[in-house]
């Protein structure tokens, strides 16, 4: 097979993130039920399911806002080992923000609205260590411009800006540091068709210059099917099926995911 | 029914003696103990249970509870507030320190052997057996950036200030430089950052590796932190944007003539400004010295407006 640029990037056989059993209650009841995955480096992982169905809590464990009944969490990084459901809140909160970059469905949960834009992406680079403000300028400058955010207005407070601009601050923020796995949470939820064209056009972009790696959750299957190499379908907290973009979208077998394709189309 | 009118003497309960020092043993014990805590880990805040004392909250309650734990009546107390000795609030706390313990004092830094402060550190550097108490409004640094208290102590137990450094960047780009002109947050000995109180930026650097002990106490946050002797003090800047003190470098007090110290600034009726020394003892030296008397002055922490080595 020819890999073009449009192709699936899956270039090793080692997953950067692998989930093995992850089982999360709140109460009695049951979000995520068992669930394994792999996402591999370079590679865009597209979760789908309806509202309730255990694919946004997945993602906030993913990203270590949250700790599973059981199961466990790895990412293949060199000083990053063992079970990630075991750090320590520290360890956690310095592995979040270097390695893992998210963008929330909520810009208000991913963002400081009055402080300036540029000092939202600087928040996490400080986070990192860096103490020169001249190079804070300057990456937050360069993380915006990459997020294709209007330079002029780089101090402006998000609360001052549109729904995509705020998305935008926020993707800024998820990639000044270059994560290794980028988790996406309905990133163009609320967002008017054309702006959330403009949004999916940026990642898509993003994710072609850098092969970042990405999961993205989304309940709406166009959003997907742009972006995704491979999707799993969830429903009721466990995943009813799982595959290639194509495959899912032209051959579902699940009774649910056909409901939810043909319901799309 | 009648009711007999009662004066306030005959409803206050009659004078009787109390515990020395107005506090009575167990309170002292307790803020003893925290206060060597505090110096065990620099700039680390401690709670203590802050008692009544016969002045409001926010008025020095804080530092007037460690002042009266550690007091004893040979120990000689200078109080001050803004710089000054003759302020009602200094005057007033004195005259109570005074009264409580029969300690004597003083207007002269260099005689005393306790100074209880509000808002400045004397010109005059302090040794090393003496103590510098100073009253903190607010003991927490991340207040501003972090007002969940909760979260902010996992802050501090995690050393995750860099939100601290987002507010001065926000700063920077909203006025061009950084605007904390008091309570500047200072990292001490590599590990703690602490609000040195509402000093101005012109004391903070007389707190890095100083001589004296500097304990730190909030009344109505009841909290205690100290600086202990030769500990690092250091403001938070970024490596390529230099703290920067008050430009009082070239000011010349008005009454004493003196030079190179921290003024308070006196609008005049023309539209300008005259300038007076803030540490108000200190300015009385001067006074004395150019009327002939004989006075003893100590090395200043400023030496020509610069910090001397």
């Amino acid at each position: 097979m020819t890999l073009t640029l449009d192709a699936p990037r899956i270039v090793t056989t080692r997953p950067l993130v692998t989930l093995r059993d992850v089982t999360k209650t709140y109460g009695d009841v049951q979000a995520v039920t068992r669930v394994s995955a792999e996402v591999f480096p370079g590679e865009v992982l597209g979760i789908v399911g309806e509202s309730g169905s255990g694919k946004s809590t997945l993602l906030r464990m993913m990203n270590l806002e949250d700790t599973p009944d059981s199961g466990s969490y790895t990412l293949d990084l060199p000083d990053v080992q063992g079970n990630l459901f075991e750090l320590g809140r520290f360890a956690r909160r310095m592995l979040c923000a270097t390695k893992i970059g998210i963008v929330y469905q909520n810009p208000h949960l991913g963002l400081l609205m009055k402080h300036s834009s540029s000092g939202n992406v600087a928040e996490r680079l400080l986070i990192a260590g860096e103490r020169r403000f001249s190079v804070l300028r300057d990456k937050a400058r360069a993380a915006l411009a990459a997020s294709e955010f209007p330079l002029e207005r780089l101090d402006a407070p998000p609360i001052e800006l549109s729904g995509g601009m705020q998305q935008r601050v926020q993707l800024a923020k998820a990639i000044a540091l270059e994560p290794a796995l980028l988790l996406l949470d309905e990133p163009t939820t609320g967002l008017d068709v054309s702006v959330q064209a403009l949004v999916l056009d940026t990642l898509k972009r993003l994710q072609q210059d850098r092969n970042i790696t990405m999961v993205i959750v989304s309940h709406d299957l166009g959003v997907i099917r742009t972006l995704a190499d491979r999707v799993m379908v969830m429903r009721r907290g466990e995943v009813v099926e799982a595959g290639l973009v194509d495959q899912i979208f032209q051959d579902p077998q699940h009774p649910y995911t056909q409901q939810l394709v043909h319901a799309k189309l | 029914m009648s009711v007999t009118p009662q004066s306030l003497k005959t409803l206050s309960r009659a004078w009787e003696p109390m515990s020395y020092g107005f506090l009575d043993a167990s309170a002292k014990r307790e803020i003893r103990r925290k206060m060597i805590k505090a110096v065990a880990v620099p700039g680390c805040q401690m709670p203590y249970a802050s008692r009544e004392v016969p002045m409001a909250r926010g008025w020095g309650t804080g530092g007037l509870q460690v002042s009266l734990t550690l007091i004893h009546p040979n120990m000689r107390i200078k109080v001050i507030d803004q710089g000054a000795d003759d302020s009602v609030n200094a005057a007033s706390i004195r005259h109570f320190l005074a009264r409580v313990s029969g300690a004597p004092t003083t207007l002269d830094t260099l005689q005393a052997d306790l100074i209880q402060s509000r808002h400045r550190i004397p010109e005059e550097k302090l040794n090393e057996a003496q103590i510098l108490v100073l009253q903190v409004p607010n003991p927490e640094p991340l207040r501003p950036v972090q007002p969940n208290m909760s979260i902010a102590r996992q802050m501090h137990a995690d050393a995750d200030y860099g939100r601290m450094w987002l507010q001065l960047y926000e700063q920077i780009v909203r006025s061009g430089r950084v605007m904390q002109g008091a309570s500047y947050p200072s990292m001490v000995n590599g590990r703690h950052v602490m609000t040195p109180s509402p000093i101005p930026r012109w004391d903070v650097p007389k707190l890095n590796m100083a001589q004296h002990l500097t304990i730190l106490s909030a009344g109505r946050e009841k909290r205690i932190f100290a600086v202990p002797p030769y500990t690092r003090v250091e403001p938070l800047v970024f490596d390529d944007v230099p703290y920067k003190v008050e430009e009082h470098h070239d000011l010349t007090c008005s009454r004493s003539g003196a030079k190179g110290f921290f003024m308070n600034e006196i609008p005049q009726e023309d539209g300008s400004s005259a300038y007076e020394l803030s540490d108000s003892g200190f300015g009385v030296k001067h006074i004395q010295q150019s009327t002939g008397d004989a006075v003893t002055f100590g090395k200043t922490w400023y030496e020509n407006g610069e910090m001397a080595e």
